[in-house]
């Protein structure tokens, strides 16, 4: 199908199949470019001539960019695009590849009828990038071995070469994909030669697919134990000289065998070593490199290419054409890593996990094994100690919770399960901790930015990036979005005014690239500003619990009752022996407590003065996924989960989060007005299931569809347990979608309110009842000093 | 034939002191005791599980037990077939031996006629099921317990050493194990450093090699201005130059108490480097080294007996080194430059890998020993004529001392006077012990021992895939060819067997899938074992007839007690070290 994809763009057609291999590798279609000279300027390099590359070209042409050039180190579709398996399957795990993936499925039907469209894309093969010209972090132009090239825009589609394309820059762009051996069989017919609508089967069990291939089959498969390839970097020669190893296909020839014993007797015809690329999260690589601009990204298909090979074209296309692509594509972006992921020992151990993971059941909540303990909180041999289990984020470990010394938890391979998991219990004591004591949990992994300037350019470029108002007295704390045009959420986070030209930013853990890259790119370039990126600074302990008062006053001599430090209010102030801890009362859970963010070589002095402390007021460790059930069930949203670039404050329940009226304008304000006059066309909501055994029935996780009167009106986005209301909360959007034309219209309050809704869990539905605001009942109440029963004497 | 050399007659005679003492009061020795079997008788493996009924209870109480009792009843009692598998399948009990006679008067046992053969001839003994087994995990849990593997760190995706690692372990046969290992990388010079050293009458002087040694080696190879670098430092106070990057497992310890005595040897040693030198800096000739760093050490385990120690323990300690007595078979590898030294039995081979795949072994060491002709010459050159019957008797050094080559060892070196003098002087413990105060049979003119090693030097080549050191234990449990053909199969696993390739001919699928099954349940042994070492020893220990490892023999060898095991075996250290063939190419290439 790539072939046609092709063909489209160069306007000749060539036919498909594995039959023509040799007229590809011929290359008698392709005008021996290679003796033409360069052009010596375009708007646009592509470099590969894999799908990817030609795939972009195809869709930028289309969208009416004519100023192409597309340069290929070999032949044109050789790599993994000529040797895959031609599979092409539109049952994806994330939303953004299920839509990129039935997206390229109706795009190669419908490039039959294309052929011969004039595209102006000018490819040229047997041609190297040796490296990318950046001038003041912006692209100006490609050196290649036929030559320069100058150009605005350049799009590495490099397949496995990516990696070292982005490192041979001079401001090095950190691609991080790996690629592994992959083998699969070729048969000569059957008796009775295979019919062309033979179904391709896929046996995850076996680890194998398999698929007609000219009346034989085509076999193969993920194994467990993939074999890393090209780790120190190697040139386009090798790929085609692969061994095929036997041994190695054994497993998966076992299997194929055992599930058709009938094959016995087909007669084989080649074994096929076709190495694919993997990335740290197996989903593929797309976007703009956050140092440099102009330079795009398409690669790391972890073995999906043909199926994403259209889906993904477009939206890199529509991406350096706007800005932002029309999807929100943040699970596949590049900002989501740092050059921490970079490092070849580590791509090399993650990718071995990653590979076998294709064929394996991904349950929810699970971690990868490999490449761990990269960043870790000064704290982390303490926690580990007292049987912190721990998750990685952005190469962070972040405790998951404590087991106690008394309990033991299901082996890796046993606790994967779709039910109640084995930590139930253990997370449950945590989040009782925290409502009726006071829990401590290390949050050191979240980004942490200061911006200062010498007059008021801090606050100028903060107003006018972020929605809420900022300029504050000295000591507060403000929740706010940092919106694009479009009002979507780019960031949410949570600024303090430390003093009048300096603020200090929290932001989710994996918005430390994003987030970066989006106040560089707009903020001036000022001496008189600066911003300095303080997360390895600090260690952040998190105070969670009625007691957190008691605790830190005693620590401290100073009164910390509301009255003296308000909610959401930020001050230096010394605990224990350490000076200069910056405490602030907001727990990022709605419960009472502190956040303490602690100069590094401090943090063990604090959290042992805590812990000591904090003992007879039954303090006890506890982890992230006690805060998550506090959060959600007081229906606190998390961006990069449920909020992302598509979704507006207004459309979330925080109109009062967004100051329309502060005086100046801000990215994403004129959106939010029309959007204000207009009404929203999807709504937060919170979803309580009402009959949903815990113990029983599957349990919600995300992505299960919402109904409203037996009508489907979106999907949920996390979910969690709220121990207190003994109900699992589920959040999600609703959308209303007329029933005769599927269009979307506006979701009123009453819209929501006069709903009747269900969750589908795996196919059951569960009743529930819907809410726009956190259950009166957990709104926090002052303890009162009378309230305290023999219990509270208990450690817990 | 297996070469039968001296079996241990008395399981209790671990350390010296204590088999020496026990020895001392038997008169006369009973004949069942002595276990020594004449070259070349093969003996039933059947006898030999004799005590394992019998053994209850420490060795010491068993031995009176024997004395005075009538052999045929111990037999008639004790003796049941317990190892079924060894009788029928074994035609000969693995070779083992003391090395070291601990006493003159068991030399005179060492009659050819009294043989164990004899004896087991006669008797007829009743089978009784096997009751005891050790499962695989037990097996392998024994068999893994002392390995260690060690890979020379990648930077950055590229490897520039030579050595991609090493492989080591070691199983005891005694009570403690008197075999030692060490590894180490030359952090001031290039290289890198392996050595297995073998001890005798205990493991005193084993350890100290084994921590010394290297240490000695390195300092020998410094240049001038690091050793002054290192003097200074010492002299003001200042942190030192690290010299070794240790690579260890958890068991090989070092004395923490002796560190500060060692210490002060070396740096007197480098001290006189530093005078000696005359100004002009000249290339440091490697071989040179290693044979000054082995006599020099050796010397100062000489003089440290001699001079003594205020500190009791310590007093002790280093008259147990030098009375003890050990072997070392050391190699040094810098790029393509192996050096290897040897002192003693123990052996280094060279595992070669031809160009049609097959494996051939290179030695590149000779034991020193009675089977070795050079040395039996060396020898009697350096003794006046008349010696020439008793400098090597029973093919043991004055009849006693199986390599003749060894550190320690002081009774073969020091003159009468000297070892009179220094075990009067010395403390009770020593005064008291039969064995130390025993002169060898016809010590006319000592030294009759030397720890000069012998060095041989060889430039690796691609088709150089790997050096095993290892102590006797093995070398005499297994022909080398098969040594090295064993690692090699290990090392290359999958890769060994040709790939297969389709290439033209007809083959179904059906056909493939039985040749892929049956080449990996050849490979599954080799799977077992994360450790070439491990996998050489679960051969060495479990191999039948057919040369594959057999999982019931194996149980059985390793389920011995420990008093036993020495019949069967000796103590066996080996290390496997891996070079990079293409760092190896690279280097060829460059010239």
């Amino acid at each position: 199908m790539f072939y046609w994809l092709l063909s489209v763009v160069r306007r000749q057609r060539i036919r498909r199949g594995w039959q023509k291999w040799s007229s590809a590798r011929s290359g008698a279609s392709v005008a021996e470019a290679h003796s033409v000279a360069l052009p010596t300027q375009a708007q646009v390099v592509i470099c590969g001539g894999g799908i990817m590359g030609t795939s972009v070209a195809y869709h930028l042409s289309k969208m009416g960019w004519k100023d192409i050039v597309l340069l290929e180190q070999g032949r044109l579709a050789a790599g993994s695009t000529r040797f895959c398996a031609g599979i092409l399957s539109t049952a994806r795990h994330l939303t953004i590849e299920q839509k990129m993936a039935d997206y390229s499925n109706k795009l190669y039907h419908q490039l039959e009828q294309e052929t011969g469209i004039q595209t102006g894309v000018q490819i040229y093969d047997r041609t190297s990038v040796l490296h990318v010209i950046v001038k003041k972090g912006q692209v100006t132009g490609v050196e290649t071995d036929k030559g320069q090239i100058q150009c605005q825009y350049f799009v590495n589609c490099a397949g496995q070469w990516a990696y070292e394309l982005g490192l041979s820059n001079e401001e090095p762009v950190s691609i991080p994909l790996h690629a592994c051996e992959h083998f699969y069989l070729l048969t000569r017919p059957l008796e009775t030669p295979l019919q062309s609508n033979t179904p391709t089967i896929v046996d995850t069990d076996g680890r194998i697919y398999i698929r007609n291939w000219q009346g034989g089959i085509l076999s193969g498969g993920f194994e467990k134990n993939p074999k890393p390839i090209f780790t120190e970097g190697k040139n386009q020669l090798e790929i085609q000289n692969l061994q095929e190893d036997w041994d190695h296909f054994e497993p998966l020839l076992s299997s194929l065998l055992r599930r058709m014993p009938q094959l016995e007797t087909l007669e084989i015809m080649k074994l096929v070593n076709c190495p694919e690329t993997f990335t740290p999260d197996m989903r593929c690589i797309m976007g703009e490199s956050p140092s440099v601009q102009g330079y795009f990204v398409l690669a790391g298909m972890n073995s999906a290419g043909l199926s994403f090979g259209g889906g993904a074209g477009k939206y890199l296309a529509e991406w350096m054409m706007h800005g932002y692509p029309s999807e929100n594509v943040w699970e596949l972006d590049l900002k989501r890593f740092g050059a921490l992921q970079s490092s070849r020992t580590f791509l090399r151990h993650r990718v071995m996990e990653v590979m076998p993971l294709l064929y394996d059941l991904k349950v929810p909540r699970w971690d990868f094994q490999t490449g761990r303990q990269l960043r870790t909180s000064p704290l982390y041999d303490r926690l580990d100690a007292q049987g912190a289990r721990w998750m990685e984020k952005h190469g962070f470990e972040r405790p998951k919770y404590f087991v106690p010394p008394d309990k033991d938890l299901l082996a890796l391979e046993q606790s994967k399960t779709f039910y109640k998991p084995d930590w139930f219990d253990i997370v449950e004591s945590e989040v009782k901790c925290c409502k009726e004591a006071v829990c401590v949990i290390d949050m050191s992994s979240f980004t942490k930015f200061e911006i200062t300037s010498t007059g008021d350019q801090a606050l100028e470029i903060l107003q006018y990036l972020f929605s809420n108002d900022l300029d504050v007295p000295v000591g507060h704390i403000v929740h706010t979005g940092m919106l694009n045009e479009g009002g979507g959420y780019e960031n949410d986070c949570s600024i303090a005014r430390l003093s009048k030209r300096s603020f200090f930013m929290i932001s989710p853990t994996d918005q430390q690239v994003h987030c970066w890259a989006w106040l560089k790119k707009h903020m001036p370039q000022d001496s008189n500003l600066l911003l300095e990126d303080v997360t390895w600074k600090y260690t952040a302990l998190n105070l969670i619990g009625p007691r957190a008062v008691d605790v830190l006053s005693e620590l401290s001599y100073a009164p910390m009752t509301p009255d003296h430090f308000p909610s959401l209010f930020c001050k230096e102030m010394s605990v224990g022996y350490a000076n200069g801890i910056r405490v602030m009362s907001m727990t990022h859970t709605g419960e009472p407590g502190f956040m303490l963010y602690i100069p590094i070589e401090y943090a063990l002095h604090v959290y042992n003065e805590v812990m000591s402390v904090g003992q007879k007021y039954g303090i006890r460790n506890a982890g992230y996924y006690a805060l998550r059930s506090l959060r959600i069930e007081k229906f606190f949203a998390f961006w990069g989960q449920d909020l992302n670039t598509l979704t507006t404050p207004l459309e979330c329940g925080r109109e009062s989060w967004v100051k329309l009226e502060k005086g100046m304008d801000f990215i994403g304000r004129d959106a939010l007005l029309q959007q204000k006059q207009n009404g929203v066309y999807k709504r937060f909501t919170m979803f309580i299931l009402d009959d949903h055994d815990t113990d029983l029935d599957l349990w919600p996780w995300w992505g299960e569809p919402i109904y409203r009167n037996g009508q489907y009106v979106g999907k949920t986005t996390s979910s969690a347990y709220s121990y207190t209301l003994e109900r699992h909360v589920c959040l999600g959007f609703v959308h209303n979608f007329s029933e005769d034309t599927g269009e979307e219209q506006v979701v009123t309050t009453d819209f929501i309110n006069r709903g009747e809704y269900e969750i589908d869990i795996a196919g059951h539905r569960f009743q529930a009842k819907a809410k726009l605001y956190p259950v009166a009942s957990l709104v926090t109440h002052k303890r009162r000093k009378d309230d305290v029963e023999l219990s509270d004497l208990h450690g817990k | 034939m297996p070469r039968c050399r001296g079996v241990r007659a008395w399981p209790g005679c671990r350390g010296w002191s204590r088999g020496a003492s026990l020895l001392a009061s038997r008169t006369p020795p009973p004949r069942a005791v002595t276990l020594l079997l004449p070259r070349g008788i093969p003996v039933r493996s059947s006898s030999l599980p004799l005590f394992s009924d019998a053994m209850p209870g420490p060795t010491q109480l068993f031995f009176p037990l024997i004395r005075n009792c009538e052999l045929s009843r111990i037999y008639g009692t004790a003796c049941y077939c317990h190892h079924k598998h060894l009788c029928c399948s074994s035609p000969y009990l693995p070779q083992s031996r003391l090395r070291y006679t601990s006493h003159p008067a068991y030399a005179t046992f060492c009659r050819p006629k009294d043989n164990w053969w004899q004896y087991t001839q006669g008797r007829r003994y009743a089978s009784t099921p096997q009751k005891f087994y050790l499962t695989p995990p037990q097996v392998n849990s024994i068999l893994k317990a002392n390995e260690y593997s060690f890979k020379v760190p990648e930077f950055d995706g590229k490897n520039v050493s030579s050595v991609l690692g090493f492989d080591s372990n070691q199983l005891p046969a005694n009570a403690p194990i008197e075999d030692r290992r060490s590894a180490a990388t030359c952090l001031q010079t290039r290289g890198m450093l392996l050595g297995v050293f073998d001890g005798h009458a205990g493991c005193a002087c084993s350890q100290a090699v084994s921590e010394r040694l290297f240490y000695y080696i390195a300092v020998s190879l410094l240049p001038h201005e690091t050793l002054l670098e290192i003097e200074n430092a010492v002299e003001s106070g200042r942190a030192l130059l690290p010299i070794l990057q240790w690579h260890k497992h958890p068991n090989d310890y070092f004395s923490k108490e002796a560190s500060k005595l060692y210490f002060n040897s070396l740096r007197t040693y480098w001290q006189e480097l530093i005078d000696l030198n005359t100004g002009e800096s000249t290339d440091i000739d490697v071989k040179e080294a290693l044979i000054n760093a082995f006599k020099r050490l050796d010397n100062d385990i000489s003089l440290e007996a001699q001079v003594g120690d205020p500190n009791s323990f310590l007093n002790y300690l280093v008259l147990r080194v030098a009375f003890s007595g050990a072997t070392a078979c050391v190699a040094h590898v810098d790029g393509v430059d192996l050096h290897v030294a040897n002192t003693g039995d123990s052996r280094a081979m060279l595992g070669v890998q031809e160009e049609d795949g097959s494996w051939s072994a290179v030695t590149l060491s000779n034991d020193h020993n009675a089977q070795n002709e050079r040395e039996l010459e060396r020898l009697k050159l350096e003794h006046p004529k008349n010696e020439a019957k008793s400098v090597v008797k029973q093919d043991r050094l004055l009849g006693l001392l199986m390599p003749f080559r060894a550190f320690g060892d002081v009774k073969f070196k020091w003159s009468i006077d000297l070892q009179k003098r220094v075990i009067e002087s010395g403390p009770d413990q020593l005064n008291d012990n039969e064995y130390t105060k025993f002169i060898p049979p016809n010590y006319y003119t000592p030294p009759y021992l030397t720890a000069e090693p012998e060095v041989t030097y060889h430039r690796l080549r691609p088709q150089d895939k790997f050096l095993v050191l290892a102590t006797d234990g093995l070398w005499e449990t297994m022909h080398r060819q098969d040594v090295v053909r064993i690692v090699g199969e290990y090392l290359t696993g999958m890769h060994h067997q040709q790939p297969i390739a389709v290439g033209g001919y007809k083959v179904t699928l059906g056909q493939m899938h039985g040749l892929l099954t049956e080449r990996r349940a050849k490979m599954s042994s080799v799977f077992e074992d994360q450790n070439a070492a491990t996998h050489l020893i679960r051969h060495a220990v479990g191999n039948n007839e057919f040369g594959a490892v057999d999982h019931e023999r194996l149980s059985k060898m390793l389920s011995l007690p420990e008093e036993l095991a020495r019949m069967y075996r000796d103590d066996i250290t080996i290390i496997v070290v891996q070079f990079n063939s293409h760092v190896v190419g690279a280097y060829q290439n460059q010239e």
